[in-house]
């Protein structure tokens, strides 16, 4: 065990999985001698060499179109992208072919790989670097979605996205890359995907959550305990296969929900949970479904203090399913 | 808006072998390119007349409502025999919707094309895309795309691959004149550069997308020598000369085999027939440009080097086309015969595993069309494009 950071976690991950897979691929746009942008990469190039871990011209559609070739052609890539705010170039490539891939030729062909991007607010970043796109991801077929929140699940989600015989969006929340450090195991394991952790065991109201808000959910759900309500936390750590089965019975037990994500709120993920619970667990509902988002507005950069959600709206939204 | 500068795609520097300029004379003899010999040719001669079969009869099945749409590539066999010809049986083809040419050259069965046609239980896709979106593991044969140009980056990944690997393979992919203003293709152009990648680039410059002239979609001089500013080496050959496109394939494999990059191919031939089953090119395309484009047809004139090459006979011509049509015809015949794939093949493959949320969908369509029966297809649903 080793004390790391959730950033430190991707790049133990990466360096592993390298060690433990000679198809594992590395590259994006100074992935290589400068060890990204965030470091997630550092140290790669160095030990595996340029033809593992490499530097790719500025064009993100070709970055994954790349990696959509190397995949089929049987390595296995693990392309980032500097921001998921750069993404949309790609975003054909994405959907169209890598997600469609084994479907559309009736699994004559796959395209295993894992797009790692760093994704959402809170860095002082603005529009370009600071934007949530998961439902646009996870309105797609063929492609699953991870978000870890913490360093363990971070380094284990990512082994488990790479070994994972279809491609992955693999979310990383930058916004704590940093800011909190976890008893990380050495080498390779793996933490499911598909599966969702419960943050925090709870029987008034559930939370429905991942990547970055996980945190801010704890907070509020600590300021709620001070009030007597007693918050369940359910971090999702994949959205696309996602853990109904979890979210049920949670919801069942507490009969109340609030779904917290940074994304805009129209036709975004927490929409989905919100349908899903209303079809299969109505019956135990003691209030209205409610979610806490990004405002329906473009990412800001001088009010993006205002925009995110942050423990005092999520808080507000626990007292109302509560005291409904 | 008009072209800025139409382009004169019919200059002199077009590889030809068939009526190389130096044979012009009388009685001249012309000689085979290094590496072909008479069984090669006429095997090239039969995969372009079967392409010619298969085209044929697929856009009549269209027409007679048995298929739902086909792309003909009649007019443009050669370039996608004549490339694919010269690939090993390690080489990736990263094909667009206008080669059946090459899946014949690269080993893939008449039947497995038609069954794909027909969207039956026994296309190895399932049904999953429109006619002529193949796809062939076994050969290689790259899933098709609709969106343009998409498969041009893919190659240019499966080459990178083939390169760490050091494995002793290359990859080409096939696009349009249309592909080449496309996001993909500079992208693509400008990896394989910079990596050094094995990768050819076939441009099939049939002259037209849909309904826009060459000149909509570029203001340079020629697609080949869009390859210099990328620092690769751009080719012209004749596309209608199959032995040019072998040659200049050929070249261009034996370069990225020795580890010297990519190439860019513009064969120049043309679209004799329309877009698609859904197009009707009188709306936009001169009478006179077609006229001129049939007298250059590619199997034609292979035919007429061959009976000058001795390599010719009516009762070798007679055998190579009843063959192709009986073909084409057995496997219509069985095609037709296959039921289309179970409902539930709707869920798989989305996913290796199939997920919770899809095995509760389709546990519901399952138990709905036992109850209800089967949902109905809607007989007038017809392709426009």
């Amino acid at each position: 065990m080793t004390t790391m950071t959730l950033l430190q976690a991707v790049n133990s991950g990466l360096k592993d999985i390298m060690q433990d897979d000679d198809r594992v691929v590395v590259f994006g746009e100074d992935v290589g001698i400068n060890g990204g942008v965030f470091r997630a990469t550092e140290g790669l190039t160095k030990q595996y060499g340029e033809e593992r871990c490499f530097d790719t011209p500025l064009a993100e559609s070709g970055i994954i179109g790349v990696a959509v070739g190397m995949a089929l052609y049987g390595m296995r890539p693990v392309p980032e992208i500097q921001f998921a705010d750069f993404i949309f170039p790609a975003f054909d490539q994405i959907v169209s072919e890598a997600a469609k891939m084994r479907y559309r030729s009736g699994g004559e062909f796959t395209c295993p790989m894992v797009i790692r991007t760093p994704y959402g607010g809170g860095i002082r970043g603005g529009h370009y670097h600071s934007q949530s796109p998961e439902a646009y991801f996870c309105h797609t077929p063929g492609l699953k979605v991870v978000v870890p929140s913490t360093p363990y699940d971070a380094k284990g989600l990512l082994i488990s996205s790479i070994r994972d015989e279809d491609p992955v969006l693999f979310l990383e929340p930058k916004r704590i890359y940093r800011s909190t450090k976890q008893d990380v195991p050495e080498g390779v394991y793996e933490v499911p995907l598909g599966k969702a952790r419960i943050a925090r065991a709870g029987k008034d109201v559930t939370i429905v959550t991942f990547g970055a808000m996980v945190s801010i959910c704890e907070k509020a759900a600590e300021d709620a305990a001070a009030k007597g309500m007693d918050v369940e936390i359910v971090d999702l750590r994949t959205l696309l296969p996602l853990d109904e089965e979890a979210i049920l019975t949670s919801v069942a037990k507490t009969g109340r929900l609030v779904v917290v994500q940074e994304a805009p709120r129209f036709c975004s993920f927490g929409g989905e949970i919100s349908a899903i619970v209303a079809e299969k667990a109505i019956e135990y509902l003691q209030a209205p479904i409610l979610r806490v988002a990004g405002f329906d507005t473009p990412f800001p950069y001088s009010l993006e203090h205002v925009y995110m959600p942050d423990a005092k709206r999520v808080l507000a939204a626990v007292e109302r399913a509560v005291h409904f | 808006m008009t072209p800025m500068s139409p382009m004169s795609p019919m200059s002199e520097d077009l590889l030809c072998v068939l009526e190389p300029k130096s044979a012009k004379g009388k009685g001249a003899k012309v000689a085979l390119p290094k590496g072909l010999d008479q069984a090669k040719v006429q095997r090239m001669y039969r995969l372009m007349v079967q392409t010619r079969q298969l085209d044929d009869r697929a856009m009549k099945l269209q027409r007679q409502g048995r298929i739902g749409f086909y792309v003909p590539s009649i007019g443009q066999e050669a370039c996608a025999v004549g490339s694919a010809f010269a690939l090993s049986d390690k080489d990736w083809c990263y094909p667009s919707y206008r080669e059946p040419g090459a899946a014949l050259a690269v080993g893939v069965s008449i039947q497995a094309m038609i069954h794909q046609l027909y969207g039956n239980a026994e296309d190895v896709t399932k049904g999953r895309q429109m006619p002529v979106h193949y796809a062939f593991r076994k050969q290689r044969y790259v899933s098709v795309s609709s969106p343009i140009g998409t498969q041009i980056v893919q190659a240019v990944g499966t080459s990178m691959a083939q390169r760490i690997r050091k494995e002793k393979a290359i990859s080409i992919t096939y696009f349009g004149d249309g592909a080449t203003s496309s996001n993909d293709f500079h992208t693509g152009m400008n990896f394989a550069a910079v990596y050094k990648a094995p990768t050819i680039f076939l441009c099939s410059n049939n002259q037209w997308a849909i309904s826009c002239p060459l000149g909509q979609q570029t203001a340079s001089d020629s697609i080949a020598i869009k390859a210099k500013a990328y620092g690769m080496p751009g080719v012209r050959v004749d596309g209608n000369d199959v032995l040019a496109v072998w040659q200049a394939t050929n070249e261009a494999r034996a370069r990225a085999l020795a580890g010297e990059g990519p190439t860019l191919i513009e064969a120049l031939t043309f679209r004799i027939g329309p877009h698609s089953s859904s197009d009707d090119p009188s709306r936009y395309r001169p009478n006179e440009q077609l006229e001129t484009w049939q007298k250059k047809d590619p199997i034609e004139r292979l035919k007429k080097f061959m009976k000058q090459a001795g390599m010719w006979s009516e009762a070798f011509e007679k055998e190579v086309v009843e063959s192709a049509i009986d073909e084409v015809n057995a496997a219509v015949k069985h095609a037709e015969t296959v039921p289309l794939p179970a409902s539930s093949t709707l869920f798989t493959d989305v996913y290796a595993t199939m997920p919770p949320h899809l095995a509760e969908q389709q546990e519901r369509l399952l138990a709905l069309e036992k109850a209800q029966g089967g949902a109905e297809i809607d007989k007038n649903a017809a392709f426009p494009l």
